[in-house]
């Protein structure tokens, strides 16, 4: 009999509706992979009771014919989702214990879609990192390795590191991410995986802990196109409890599904070739033109000239938020408290954000406040918001030109832990091709495109138009069609 | 513009992050690497552009002024640290 974990969410919804195996053999499949995938650290807490309920709801519905679009999936939820009664700390000391009054909208409309939870996902601290590694409670390991015999432990990316591990190491068949400037994609990108974020306002930030509200969006990651589609359609939709929501319907992505691209303008923005980039990310970019011109698209080259000032908006407007939002840990209504003997409240404050709070965390509350301090405002904050509206307008104008835009998604593959975790700029600047999409707003995916000379996972991006998820999701088929990427950690774990 | 150890500690003291006198030098050379290189932006002609702050162009929606929430007190009391009598409880702030 196949291995249910070797199942992506379409099959497996497939699979249960047609009755060739139970909801609950595949959840108590995945329950096994979660258990001895352990050793990978991507599962901050283990939720089988729940993914079981869920199974045994679907295994019902089945029997009176009232499946629903995800009976019978179970994935995994990032830590930054909250969820009622189950522990949510964002990789945060300052959460530790935290549980959730309350469910975040989206995961309130994926069990509602008859999905099951299976646990929440170790990440970067409330996702500020590219690696994982600045987690509180300890790094998710990759479950790819080098083909150099050498055995490194490699970085899954991040911020959603446990989220790519969880799916590239076959723990679930879908998860939960979060993208502010890339933690959908270059996580999805280092691990062989698919992540897309939809437009900005697509899926509701209700109840997802706050890095940079501006910024940030839910997607899905999944093993393939179809599946992200899927997902996304059950993620989607207004939200009255989010202000920027955006109330529209949500189109039906899967059943629109098309590798076909006549007709479609393919841009290839110049600027995204960076000093540096390996020669192997430039011949996989060379090989995604071609896939997409024998897809029927038409390539054009086009320009963003402010692409190289994306990373540094990016570093001013991010910390800037992130200080505004994380200044509700201050030890008095959730997560941690640390009282000094005889402290009065604003050393209570001061003593429980120092003690909770990691050291990348604290470093970007500090850029942020300084921008925002008296004085400075206008010189580093409004400037970002400035040179952010020409980036925006960068797009805008390729717009004219085509309808897509395709780019590598990282500028290297996965690399060692450890080895970029002393240089915060160095760290940040793996964003390069992501960020400047996430200030704009716009859709954009990750599809895994083909492998480097060490046997490591690279992947290809998709850029769309506000609201054309469609387009990105089938430009990301066609490639995904061509590429036949089957290759798949080896199990050492 | 570069920040010295007394603006380290002062922004610390605005973010409410306590820091020993060795956190603080550490982060001195830190702030001011990422400060240097944020600073590029300043070769970007922005003269006339409207600073960005909603991407997606939406608009603010207005509901009935009516209660929709409420009469959850054991439930928002429920991750305090302290809770007390109904109340968040913290250090006497007034002597």
């Amino acid at each position: 009999m196949t291995d249910l974990t070797d199942l992506g969410i379409a099959a497996i919804r497939d699979g249960v509706a047609a009755g060739t195996f139970s909801a609950r053999e595949v959840a108590d499949s995945f329950i096994a992979s979660v258990e001895k995938g352990r050793p990978l650290n991507a599962w901050l807490v283990e939720t089988p009771e729940h993914a079981i309920a869920a199974a045994e709801a679907a295994d019902r519905a089945r029997t009176q014919g009232e499946l629903l679009p995800l009976s019978g999936v179970p994935l995994g939820i990032k830590d930054l989702f909250a969820t009622k009664g189950v522990e949510t700390t964002a990789a945060s000391g300052i959460l530790k214990g935290f549980k959730p009054e309350y469910e975040s909208t989206i995961t309130s409309k994926l069990f509602g879609a008859g999905a099951g939870m299976l646990g929440k996902l170790n990440m970067d601290q409330f996702a500020m990192g590219s690696s994982n590694e600045t987690s509180a409670f300890g790094n998710v390991i990759s479950p790819w390795r080098r083909n150099d015999g050498g055995n490194a432990a490699l970085a899954p990316g991040g911020s959603s590191g446990g989220s790519s591990t969880a799916v590239a190491a076959r723990m679930a068949p879908g998860v939960t991410g979060t993208d502010t400037g890339g933690s959908i994609r270059q996580p999805a990108a280092f691990t062989g995986i698919s992540g897309i974020k939809p437009t900005y306002g697509r899926c509701s930030r209700w109840g997802v802990v706050a890095f940079a509200s501006s910024l940030d969006q839910a997607g899905p990651m999944a093993r393939d196109v179809r599946d992200c589609a899927i997902m996304l359609e059950a993620m989607s939709g207004f939200d009255p409890k989010d202000a920027t929501s955006l109330d529209i319907a949500v189109p039906q992505w899967e059943k629109a599904l098309s590798g076909d691209l006549k007709g479609k303008k393919v841009g290839v923005p110049k600027e995204y070739r960076v000093d540096g980039m390996p020669a192997e990310i430039e011949a996989l970019w060379q090989q995604g033109i071609q896939f997409l011109k024998d897809a029927g698209a038409e390539i054009v080259e086009v320009s963003l000239p402010h692409t190289k000032y994306a990373l540094p908006t990016y570093y001013i407007i991010a910390p800037a938020e992130a200080s505004s939002n994380l200044a509700r840990y201050d030890g008095v209504r959730y997560g941690l408290r640390d009282l000094p003997d005889g402290a009065n409240l604003q050393e209570m404050y001061a003593a429980t954000r120092a003690d909770g709070f990691g050291a990348e965390v604290k470093r970007r509350i500090m850029i942020g406040t300084y921008v925002l301090s008296a004085g400075f405002y206008d010189a580093y904050y409004t400037k970002a918001q400035k040179v952010r509206a020409l980036i925006a307008r960068d797009f805008d104008q390729a717009w004219e030109k085509c309808d897509l835009l395709l780019t590598p998604t990282a500028p290297s593959a996965a690399f060692a832990l450890g080895e970029k975790s002393a240089d915060p700029i160095a760290m940040y600047l793996n964003d390069v091709f992501t960020v400047p999409s996430s200030l704009a707003g716009l859709p954009a995916m990750s599809v895994p495109a083909g492998l480097d000379a060490q046997g490591l996972p690279l992947g290809l991006q998709i850029i769309g138009k506000a609201l054309d998820e469609q387009g990105v999701l089938n430009a990301s088929l066609a490639i995904e069609e061509r590429a036949g990427f089957t290759a798949r950690p080896g199990r050492w774990w | 513009m570069s920040v010295d150890l007394a603006t380290v500690r002062k922004i610390a003291g605005l973010a409410r992050i306590a820091t020993s006198e060795a956190e603080a030098e550490a982060l001195v050379p830190e702030l001011n690497n990422i400060l240097g290189w944020i600073e590029q932006l300043g070769e970007v002609d922005t003269d006339g552009v409207e600073p960005l702050a909603a991407v997606i162009p939406n608009h603010l929606r207005l509901r009935d002024d009516v209660v929709t929430d409420g009469g959850i007190r054991d439930a928002v009391l429920k991750n305090a640290p302290q809770a007390e009598h109904g109340f968040f409880a913290v250090p006497k702030v007034i002597e």
